[in-house]
């Protein structure tokens, strides 16, 4: 089947001690979902699961049928830091994917530039990482992702450490790339984890609720609000009522979180 | 420590019970700061030069001390430029920097790939990291004797004693240097599909290569210390040999020469270093 498989997906990083457990998920092919929970849910080991990060203990995650056994190019990931290579130009960074997969050079120009162009920096293409601003390097490190064409572009609270007027424009940025940047013309399936749930209710298609100690997945929500959304969405009725369904089933499970932590003995 | 207790303690008496003593005047901490204005730091990168020298020059002139002891320091010049004009200065210096072109060049392409091996693969850490450990707490000077008996008196032992006392070090140095590579970085570059011969080579050597030139920096100065030691035991030539024999005859004026000189060529190795630094690391800043 096409899409992205978890199947009663388990980690134990201290054997006995689950920090996910059952999981089991499906993601349509192109689709966008986002993953919330309160700290200590297991998100962020979620994805690097399906990065072929980290080793599930139990259970498989499965991209298009195939067991996902190790890190690869078919899935893109970008992390809170932006994690770009401080010595290699904004375009170098783009091209390094490209490199490995050994693309000749006239055609990972070609690709670079088209995607710099995308995402608005064609004009840093020389520039330093060093030299930008936090929304910038964001922006390069999801062009650089996407270098690749993945598959899957995974997003681990890439917007947490921006400005509120920055994070605004990268998540209109990646809807938009979501949309149309695809250098095969295939749409990429997102999974991105945060802990905005205004975020997450803006982004995706479906949200996916986790509850802590052990994660598990607690809620899906399917966001039934239109295609192409403008900032001004997030004042409607409609998202609001959802936002706040989402927002509750994250601090129930926050609370209850607390409320284990208190109870159990030191 | 509370408010009350800082204050002396009449100020407490005098002051009115229910408002408290007013601060007479605001007080401002400053944050510790460790710059001055680039015309301070000259000003005082040149004291720090001028005053000993000004000290050295007003000991030896007030005749307290025995010149053959502590020679002045124009007695000192006009030694260097005795030894400039005889050659010998030269053939000493060249014969110094030869020993550490081959000892400290050798160490560096011992030391570099072993602490690159050390940083980056899981197990080449706990096999060689004790042996290395050990090794680096024996004094190379200690080794002379023994690299005399292996070696002989000709320049193996000295070339050998220097990449003893750098090479412990600078792979451990090197070492340190490479494991300061993020992890989300050697995590993103596997998701982006490079091998790990290729993250060893297109991002950890990159992103540790400023940090293995400032070891190779520090074990400079330290090689650089051992060719003198090296020299001073058995040798016909460098600026070490240059030191016994002066001693010999109690010309202390050349000895200070060629200290001076020591020091400078050192300083010279320290500057290209830290230009080369610069240059590399230009995207660290």
């Amino acid at each position: 089947m096409s899409g992205l498989r978890l199947e009663g997906v388990r980690k134990e990083f201290v054997p006995g001690r689950p920090v996910l457990q059952d999981v089991d998920l499906s993601v349509a092919s192109g689709d966008f979902v986002c993953v919330v929970g309160a700290s200590g849910s297991g998100k962020s080991t979620l994805l690097g699961m399906v990065a072929g990060l980290v080793p599930p203990t139990a259970g498989r995650v499965l991209l298009d049928g195939r067991e996902v056994s190790g890190p690869g190019p078919d899935r893109g990931l970008v992390f809170q830091t932006a994690s770009l290579y401080p010595w290699r130009t904004v375009a170098q960074n783009v091209a390094f994917g490209l490199e490995a997969l050994g693309l000749p050079r006239a055609a990972r120009r070609e690709r670079v530039r088209w995607l710099l162009d995308e995402v608005g920096l064609g004009h840093l293409a020389g520039a330093l990482p060093g030299r930008l601003s936090g929304g910038q390097q964001q922006r390069v490190a999801i062009a650089r992702a996407l270098a690749c064409a993945p598959r899957v572009l995974l997003l681990d609270e890439p917007f947490g450490a921006l400005d509120v007027q920055t994070k605004e424009d990268m998540q209109l940025f990646v809807r938009q790339v979501w949309q149309d940047v695809t250098p095969t013309g295939e749409r990429p399936t997102v999974v991105m984890v945060t802990h905005d749930t205004e975020e997450a209710v803006f982004l995706a298609r479906r949200v996916v609720v986790l509850s802590s100690d052990p994660g598990r997945i607690s809620q899906e929500i399917v966001i039934d609000l239109p295609g192409p959304r403008p900032l001004e969405i997030r004042r409607s009725a409609e998202f609001l009522r959802i936002r706040a369904e989402v927002e509750d089933l994250v601090r129930a499970e926050h609370r209850a979180h607390q409320a284990r932590l208190a109870a159990a003995p030191t | 420590m509370t408010a009350a207790e800082a204050m002396p303690r009449q100020d407490i008496e005098r002051a009115p019970a229910a408002e408290g003593p007013a601060p007479r005047r605001t007080r401002t901490t400053r944050p510790l700061t460790r710059s001055v204005s680039a015309r301070t730091a000259w000003l005082l990168r040149c004291l720090s030069i001028l005053v000993p020298l000004a000290a050295w020059q007003a000991v030896s002139a007030s005749g307290r001390v025995d010149p053959a002891f502590l020679p002045s320091p124009s007695a000192v010049w006009a030694a260097g430029l005795d030894m400039a004009a005889g050659g010998e200065l030269a053939a000493d210096l060249a014969a110094s920097l030869g020993r550490i072109a081959a000892g400290f060049g050798l160490a560096v392409l011992i030391s570099v790939p072993l602490g690159f091996a050390m940083g980056t693969l899981g197990w080449a850490q706990p096999l060689l990291e004790p042996a290395v450990g050990i090794l680096r707490y024996l004094p190379a000077s200690a080794f002379i004797p023994l690299l005399i008996i292996w070696l002989g008196i000709g320049e193996a032992s000295k070339v050998a004693l220097l990449v003893l006392g750098v090479v412990f070090f600078n792979t451990l140095m090197t070492a340190d240097a490479v494991r300061q590579v993020p992890r989300r970085l050697l995590e993103v570059s596997a998701t982006l599909g490079a091998s790990r011969p290729r993250v060893a080579a297109r991002v950890v050597f990159p992103y540790a290569l400023p940090g293995i030139i400032d070891a190779m920096r520090v074990n400079a100065a330290a090689a650089w210390n051992f060719v003198v030691v090296a020299e001073l035991v058995a040798a016909t030539s460098g600026l070490g040999y240059r030191i016994t024999r002066a001693q010999r005859f109690l010309q202390t004026d050349r000895i200070f020469a060629i200290l001076v000189v020591i020091g400078l060529i050192g300083l010279a190795i320290d500057v290209a270093l830290r230009l080369l630094r610069a240059r590399v690391g230009r995207w660290a800043r």
